[in-house]
């Protein structure tokens, strides 16, 4: 038995010497990151059900509200329905898009590739700074083929390109932010099927409950009072107004300060609940 | 300097003290078999080790760093397997060492060759473009332990590795951890097999609800539970007790014979095994016993348990491990 070279490792006749200090700074926090992603990106190929399931969805509501309740919908303010529901769906679109970071961190843990990433000398945020950024990637390819599908249906930019690009900024602002809060449901659930319903459940009323698909005029008061204040109606009315070419007022501001203040809390309790938690 | 030193772990998960007080040393380029039933503390153990979990209480030092006080740097002296492959499904072989390299910081290049490299000598050049969806259970745990060698790691952690594969995996897996073991890699592994353990380590640990109830080399335990096992069957329940009194008389080993009514065995520890079965079957024969067979056998952790604790492991149901 050798005893000698003891510290090393490099045991093996083959085996080069190599250190083993861990290399630190924000090029390799970045690089870490960013390797990370591309765990996830190429997946994206190679499951194309998934994506062709992320567009189907908001195609379908598209076509629903837009042919078969848009006669019926008033929007004061807006000729068209379709200039008014456009930029709700794609807000919808991206926010649903942020839960498969819930679905893909809880598969992660439960699987046990976030122990094995947990063993690694790497440096650890990046694996939930990984996941949300190839998350976002992949919904930016979602809003492209929803902006798509609007333009054919009748939905044109009627502000400044520089205006247009802000909102759509914003919708994947927001986008990102939720995908942190889905982070933090998929880690604390630990189940895909779990994690599945507990990442879906609350986006509904959430974005039903909302400007997003009607005037919050025509609600009930009770309804309307949370439809007011809810983080999604300002993001879509701000969005809305940006792409129409008005002036969205306060709505951007409480838009802003909603994504930034989801991000910075729930990128914390995430990063929080990974430290703690293991299968 | 050990490789890996473990000093009083301590460990609970709110009521169930899964640890308590286990102490370890493990030579460089020696294999330490850690054994024993399940929810024994053998994960626990190995996930504290490789600074997966903090233990309440004890230190321990893998390569000369404290893993409480500088987990990053324990982290690049070790490859862990854990108990279930952890494989990402939506990566090919290739990708997937491709990419654990990329995270032990190798430049590209070396982490691509390191890849081809490991695929080469795992098996699986073949596979190695396929997605792992595809890869059975064989495979993918081949490819799981490459992984955990992607940086050629001083210290190698292997829980249960060949657990739930079929007989000629398990050989093959074996032959492959014999082989990295005679590169001279240090590793802990779990395991819940004797077998496992007296053909792997060199050194054994066996614990039981969190403690260390013994440890030595194969041999050195196999003295103490008293070598091979004499297992004979007989036709009638009636006949068991005359049966126990009669073999324990002829071999004469130290040492209680155990009698199962259910399975109508006798088993007895037996040190010379030289002409026993015909001996025994005359033996029995000559005193009317009808018997169904007679075998020796190695020892497997039950007897090694039923020796050390005075019970056998599948006795004690109190463990969550059951769920498993
Ligand atoms: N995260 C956890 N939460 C609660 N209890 C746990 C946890 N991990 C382990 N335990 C308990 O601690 C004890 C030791 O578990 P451990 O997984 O270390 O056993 P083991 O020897 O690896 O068993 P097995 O052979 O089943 O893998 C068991 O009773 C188990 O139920
Ligand atoms: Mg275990």
């Amino acid at each position: 038995m050798t005893t000698t070279a003891a510290t090393t490792g490099d045991l093996s006749p083959t085996a080069p010497a190599r250190t083993r200090e861990v290399p630190r700074g924000p090029v390799w926090m970045w690089r870490d990151t960013w390797t990370e992603a591309t765990r996830h990106l190429p997946a994206v190929p190679r499951n194309p059900d998934l994506l062709i399931f992320a567009t189907i969805q908001p195609i379908m509501f598209v076509l629903l509200f837009n042919y078969v309740f848009g006669g019926a919908i008033d929007v004061p303010g807006y000729d068209s329905y379709t200039q008014y529901l456009m930029p709700g769906v794609f807000a919808q679109t991206v926010l649903f898009g942020s839960a498969f970071t819930g679905i893909g961190v809880a598969e992660d843990m439960q699987k046990g590739i976030i122990d094995r990433l947990r063993s690694l000398p790497m440096y650890q945020p990046s694996v939930l700074v990984g996941r949300t950024v190839s998350d976002l990637c992949r919904n930016i390819f979602t809003f492209v083929v929803m902006f798509i599908v609007g333009y054919i249906v009748g939905f044109r930019i009627g502000g400044t390109v520089a205006a247009a690009l802000g909102a759509t900024f914003l919708l994947l602002f927001f986008s990102y932010a939720f995908s942190w809060v889905q982070a933090f449901i998929g880690l604390s659930v630990k189940s895909v099927e779990a994690a599945n319903s507990a990442g879906f459940i609350w986006m509904f009323p959430l974005t039903f409950v909302s400007s997003a698909f009607v005037s919050t005029a025509s609600m009930p008061s009770a309804l309307q009072t949370f439809a007011d204040w809810n983080p999604f109606t300002k993001l879509t009315n701000a969005a809305r107004a940006l792409y129409t070419g008005t002036n969205p007022g306060a709505d951007l501001w409480y838009a802003i300060g909603w994504a930034v203040g989801i991000t910075i809390v729930f990128s914390f309790l995430a990063s929080r609940k990974y430290s703690r938690t293991s299968k | 300097m050990y490789a890996v030193e473990a000093e009083g772990l301590k460990k609970s998960f709110g009521d169930t003290e899964a640890l308590r007080g286990v102490d370890l040393k493990v030579e460089p380029g020696t294999v330490l078999g850690l054994l024993g039933p399940n929810g024994a503390g053998k994960t626990t153990t190995v996930r504290i080790l490789t600074t997966l979990l903090k233990p309440d209480a004890g230190t321990a030092t893998v390569d000369g760093v404290d893993v409480a006080r500088d987990p990053r740097r324990v982290r690049a002296r070790i490859g862990l397997t854990g108990q279930y492959a952890a494989v990402d499904e939506r990566l090919t072989g290739f990708e997937s060492l491709e990419h654990v390299g990329r995270l032990y910081h190798l430049p590209t290049k070396d982490a691509k060759a390191r890849a081809a490299e490991l695929l080469e000598r795992f098996d699986l050049t073949d596979a190695g473009d396929r997605v792992v969806k595809g890869y059975s259970g064989g495979m993918r745990r081949r490819l799981d332990i490459a992984m955990s060698l992607v940086s050629r790691p001083a210290v190698l952690f292997l829980d249960e590795p060949t657990t739930g594969l079929d007989p000629r995996s398990r050989l093959g897996m074996w032959d492959l951890i014999e082989q990295l073991v005679a590169e001279g890699t240090t590793t802990v592994l779990t395991t819940q097999y004797l077998d496992e353990a007296e053909r792997l380590a060199d050194d054994i640990v066996v614990i039981d609800h969190g403690t260390v109830i013994a440890q030595g080399t194969a041999d050195e335990l196999k003295g103490q539970i008293g070598g091979d096992r004499l297992e004979v069957s007989v036709a009638r329940v009636d006949d068991l007790d005359r049966t126990a009194e009669l073999l324990h008389d002829r071999c004469a080993v130290t040492g209680a014979e155990r009698v199962d009514r259910e399975a109508r065995t006798v088993t007895i520890a037996v040190s010379d095994t030289h002409k026993l079965v015909p001996g025994v079957v005359r033996l029995l024969d000559d005193a009317d016993i009808e018997v169904v067979d007679v075998v020796v056998r190695r020892p497997t952790l039950d007897d090694v348990f039923l020796q050390l604790t005075g019970r056998s492991t599948e006795s004690d149901d109190d463990t969550e491990g059951a769920d498993r």
